[in-house]
């Protein structure tokens, strides 16, 4: 029972660390808790047909159908943080302002909470999968330390749901403007960690075989398995061995979305003008 | 709307800097078969500094995830299907990996040498 559980709680607080910053950079946005739900609904359903799938999925690209469908997929969560990062620069500031003089109460439909809501989807889906997969195998081995596995099983929801329930709390303590500033960062270092690690997933599959010995070792300091390397993996994308390639990506991913946000956010002269405005009116 | 093209730029860069080289066909490889939530060989014995790919076919009914931190490596086996994982070229030395799903049982450790 409580390999069970610190198996779906790995898998879950995975996911649930990306939900936990969604809502935390969405704070006091309409309708952000039906995109949530909505990511989280796709995301499970996802998951479960990503399950029955996977053998055929596996038997794509040579055995290596999964590991392709893994970088798609991350690839398009690094282009939806990236997106939201760089629209967040341009608005960012008079969302906050909007904010604090209402109480925490926007609403701006225009803001990309769809790339959000595909983020939530595509990290429920991912780790969701693996968690199907195992609880299926435990219900067909059947007997009674199966009923044991699938009570850690939902120990370990519970327990990775409480992890970044956490995560939402601690941020949302943090003043609005430095909290949408944090969250940006923490989202952007979140994007170039999956770039990343959809390279570490080509080059599972032998389709990136470029740069790939291993640069540096901080496995002693911090081990890739250990929960606080789990958390770091999913919140920066740590990995205790980085290859060339995986640092060449992650850094080209930090800096172009980093540079994108610098060049869209408004200039000193524009934002003067637009703290002018009334904290409601529509651009 | 303005935030498009640049996206698409960096998406292409992401392609670019990701897809640039393939796998050469001339990769040894070695086999592994999971049964009864084991590994067998539990052994693998490979030449070290060299890309080698290791096909794992799964004869159990259930799922597995071959998972390896040292070899940086995951990926789930459905039951009765197989898939191909390529190791980068490894330093001489002993990597353990293991069923995620049957940790107790699934053990084994790549050698490098």
């Amino acid at each position: 029972m409580l390999a069970a559980l610190l198996i779906v709680f790995r898998e879950v607080i995975e996911a649930g660390l990306i939900v936990g910053i969604v809502l935390a950079a969405t704070r006091g946005v309409a309708g952000r808790g039906r995109m949530v739900g909505l990511g989280i609904a796709a995301g499970v359903a996802g998951a479960c047909l990503l399950a029955a799938g996977a053998d055929r999925l596996g038997a794509l690209f040579a055995g290596s159908g999964q590991e392709v469908f893994q970088a798609s997929v991350l690839g398009i969560a690094t282009l939806m943080l990236a997106w939201h990062t760089i629209w967040m620069a341009s608005h960012g500031r008079a969302i906050a302002q909007e904010m604090r003089a209402l109480g925490g109460a926007v609403s701006d439909g225009r803001r990309p909470l769809a790339a959000l809501g595909i983020v939530v989807a595509i990290a429920v889906l991912r780790e969701g999968s693996e968690v199907v997969l195992f609880l299926y195998g435990i219900a067909l081995s059947g007997g009674a330390s199966g009923w044991g596995m699938v009570v850690g099983g939902a120990f370990g929801v519970a327990a990775g749901a409480l992890v970044a329930a956490l995560l939402y709390g601690g941020l949302i303590a943090i003043p609005v403007g430095r909290m949408l500033s944090l969250t940006g960062g923490l989202i952007t270092l979140m994007a170039a960690g999956m770039a990343a690690q959809a390279v570490a997933f080509l080059q599972q599959a032998g389709m990136a075989d470029l740069l790939a010995a291993p640069v540096w070792n901080t496995g002693f300091l911090l081990a890739d398995d250990s929960i606080a390397g789990r958390l770091a993996h999913s919140l920066v994308g740590y990995t205790a061995e980085p290859d060339g390639l995986q640092i060449v990506v992650y850094g080209v991913t930090l800096t172009v979305i980093w540079s994108l946000a610098r060049v869209m956010r408004p200039a000193p002269r524009a934002l003067a003008h637009a703290t002018a405005r009334p904290p409601l009116a529509a651009e | 709307m303005r935030a498009l093209p640049f996206l698409s730029l960096s998406a292409l860069l992401l392609t670019l800097g990701a897809g640039v080289a393939c796998a050469a066909d001339a990769v040894e490889s070695r086999d592994l078969v999971i049964k009864d939530h084991v590994f067998s060989p539990a052994e693998i014995t490979i030449p070290a500094g060299k890309r080698v790919a290791i096909h794992i076919k799964n004869m159990d009914k259930t799922a597995e995830e071959f998972d390896s931190s040292a070899l940086k490596v995951e990926k789930v086996i459905g039951g009765g299907s197989s898939g191909t994982v390529y190791l980068r070229p490894l330093a001489p030395g002993r990597y353990k990996f293991e069923g995620e799903y049957h940790d107790k049982t699934a053990q084994g450790v790549v050698i490098a040498q």
